[in-house]
């Protein structure tokens, strides 16, 4: 091995498994029938589905007039929404590319199914702008592509535009790359698989897979290229998004702050999003010995810390507005702490500036049932940062006979609603029928305690 | 283990014609001699490509055909709103890039949706690994003296197989 591992550190995979055990104990998940519970939470999640799928083809049929907006406040839950989505769609390129590129080993028995939860969340995303266009159909509206209407194209220099362009990038990217490291373990399943159907169809997934030395060879560069293009371009999504407010002349939205602190957000809600994941699949799936509280701890602390790049954010943001001395900017954020919005706003400061400071404490930041309550808490409170960014900025209008109030519509609670399980059908759906870790990587893992494995009692057990 | 046997197989003249393995080995490459890959120069000819024709594209639309007049500011220019276009040349770059790397990996291995398995054993790609030798590709040596050299490795299972 060409690095040391300190005797310190906290073994990586627990158990003494040996190659055979992972590849058992990922793929019997796929092989076995489907727990009752994975049947009930797959039915709830279809239903909530299609109550959204519904609200949404109603939307459509009557136009967004039904859902709460009006005159003044004219964003306000669908691009809460998108922001909500994408920034949790963060948290999978950063565990696979950013930690591959610092060669974090820990991201290995996180980053498929982080990555999948990244996949289905932008999807989740992507749909809020097109439903706010209103009219779907034309939709297409949004590309370069030449047109009937003359020699018009889209606007490039509007920042609306650069976000089609990256979250369809960071969309489609993200997907390869998944898909990439996907191959050979669809493979592991094939060579695995006794029933036809499942033969058949893991055969057309794994694209044949040969595990040639020359393939992993270049296997193991696309990786790597595919991490460095991933990672400008994980910081970049979220600065263009950003980009939709801080390019505006609206007091609240208009400054340079945005792009950090959103990135920093985003990366804080994505993380918090796969604690809520992870902990309750690797209890449902006996993933024990591969994502244990050392991966926690190492979550826990990513959160801590952009947590606490969002706080500052948040306290330089109203130093600013302040010490700018323009009235408008002050009046922003002095309407957002204690004008009619001054409930959201305190819940935002709980929830993500409060919250993750706890983390500090190493009892709690390795106690899973703790984690799993901040995370929650942290998810609630970064939709709520959103809400208050968009609605409180503008609901005060520049004349006093414009202000206004925004409510939800049970419309725009219900699509809302209707994505997260949309999102929770597709991670289910994924958690069923896809290798959940990534077999090829975590067998690389092993090798470094390869030796303290065989001497164990389970190896002579095993052989 | 395959490493240091693949070594002395090396070492004793055998040529070694592939190895399977669930995992990559790294430093098996010089050994059986499979060179690095070039992908991450393609990589970068199809990031050039996105760029030059997020250029090309960008400066047709916004500055040679339709000149937007945004707040009366210069639109007669690609240099002076070159930073509104920023963005979206990063974002093609790195589309073209990644897809175009992606599509020639795929190509290169001969992987594509539906293709038949192309491991010679459905345990390599579980805890199992292979080395294949070819006498065809080792004219000096019979398969006695191959059989010798490869008691030395400690193998599990030896397949002789006669490829027509």
């Amino acid at each position: 091995m060409s690095h040391v591992v300190s005797p310190i550190r906290e073994k990586l995979v627990t158990g003494g498994k040996s190659y055979h055990d992972v590849t058992h104990d990922i793929c019997k998940q796929v092989e076995g029938e489907p727990t009752k519970e994975w049947k009930w939470a797959f039915g709830i999640s279809c239903v909530v589905f299609a109550y959204g799928a519904y609200c949404l083809f109603y939307t459509w049929w009557q136009g967004i007039g039904v859902w709460g907006l009006n005159k003044t406040v004219g964003w306000a839950w669908d691009i809460t929404n998108f922001v909500w989505w994408v920034g949790i769609g963060h948290a999978g390129t950063l565990i696979s590319a950013v930690l591959l590129l610092f060669r974090q080993k820990w991201r290995m028995a996180i980053n498929r199914s982080a990555e999948a939860m990244t996949i289905f969340a932008v999807f989740m995303a992507g749909t809020f702008p097109l439903i706010h266009m209103g009219r779907l159909w034309v939709g297409y509206w949004v590309l370069p592509i030449p047109n009937h209407f003359g020699s018009l194209w889209v606007n490039f220099n509007s920042p609306l535009l650069w976000d089609v362009f990256a979250i369809s990038t960071y969309l489609s990217v993200s997907l390869v790359f998944w898909y990439i490291g996907l191959i050979p373990d669809f493979a592991t399943i094939r060579d695995r698989a006794k029933k036809p159907v499942a033969k058949r169809m893991y055969s057309i997934l794994s694209f044949g897979w040969s595990g040639r030395a020359k393939h992993w060879n270049r296997f193991e560069l696309v990786s790597l290229v595919l991490a460095g293009l991933a990672t400008p371009l994980v910081f970049s999504v979220h600065s263009i998004v950003s980009f939709d407010f801080a390019t505006s002349v609206i007091p609240g939205w208009h400054t340079t702050i945005f792009p950090p602190y959103f990135v920093a957000g985003a990366v804080f809600s994505g993380f918090a999003m796969v604690q809520t994941l992870l902990l309750v699949m690797r209890k449902a799936m006996n993933l024990e010995a591969y994502i244990h509280t050392k991966h926690v701890e190492y979550m826990n602390i990513v959160i801590m810390v952009t947590g606490s790049i969002v706080g500052t954010a948040y306290i330089t943001e109203l130093f600013i507005s302040w010490y700018s001395g323009v009235e408008y900017e002050a009046y922003a954020f002095l309407n957002r702490a204690t004008g009619p919005y001054w409930w959201a706003y305190w819940s935002m400061m709980t929830c993500n500036v409060i919250s993750p400071q706890l983390m500090w404490i190493r009892k709690l930041r390795r106690s899973l049932l703790f984690t799993f309550f901040i995370s929650i808490v942290v998810n609630i409170g970064m939709w709520f940062e959103r809400y208050v960014i968009i609605v409180t900025s503008i609901h005060r209008d520049y004349i006093p006979a414009a202000w206004s109030m925004h409510y939800p519509s049970h419309i725009d609670i219900a699509v809302y609603v209707g994505t997260i399980g949309l999102f929770f059908v597709f991670f289910l759906l994924f958690a069923r029928y896809f290798p959940v870790l990534a077999l090829n990587e975590v067998k690389t893992i092993l090798k470094g305690s390869g030796q303290s494995y065989k001497e164990s009692p389970d190896y002579h057990k095993h052989h | 283990m395959l490493k240091s046997s693949a070594k002395k197989l090396v070492s004793g003249g055998v040529k070694i014609s592939e190895v399977y393995s669930p995992f990559p080995i790294h430093g098996i490459d010089p050994i059986i001699g499979v060179k690095g890959t070039r992908l991450g120069i393609m990589a970068f000819l199809y990031g050039l490509t996105g760029l030059t024709l997020a250029t090309i594209g960008m400066y047709y639309f916004m500055v040679v055909e339709w000149k937007m007049n945004i707040g009366g500011k210069p639109n007669f220019s690609y240099v002076e709103n070159v930073l509104a276009f920023i963005p979206i040349s990063f974002e093609f770059t790195v589309l073209c890039a990644a897809h175009g790397m992606a599509i020639t990996y795929l190509l290169l291995n001969r992987t594509l949706p539906g293709m038949p398995a192309q491991n010679p054993d459905p345990r390599t790609t579980d805890d199992k690994f292979v080395m294949e030798i070819r006498l065809s590709e080792n004219h000096g040596l019979t398969e006695e003296k191959v059989d010798e050299l490869l008691k030395d490795t400690g193998f599990v299972e030896l397949d002789k197989k006669i490829i027509e």
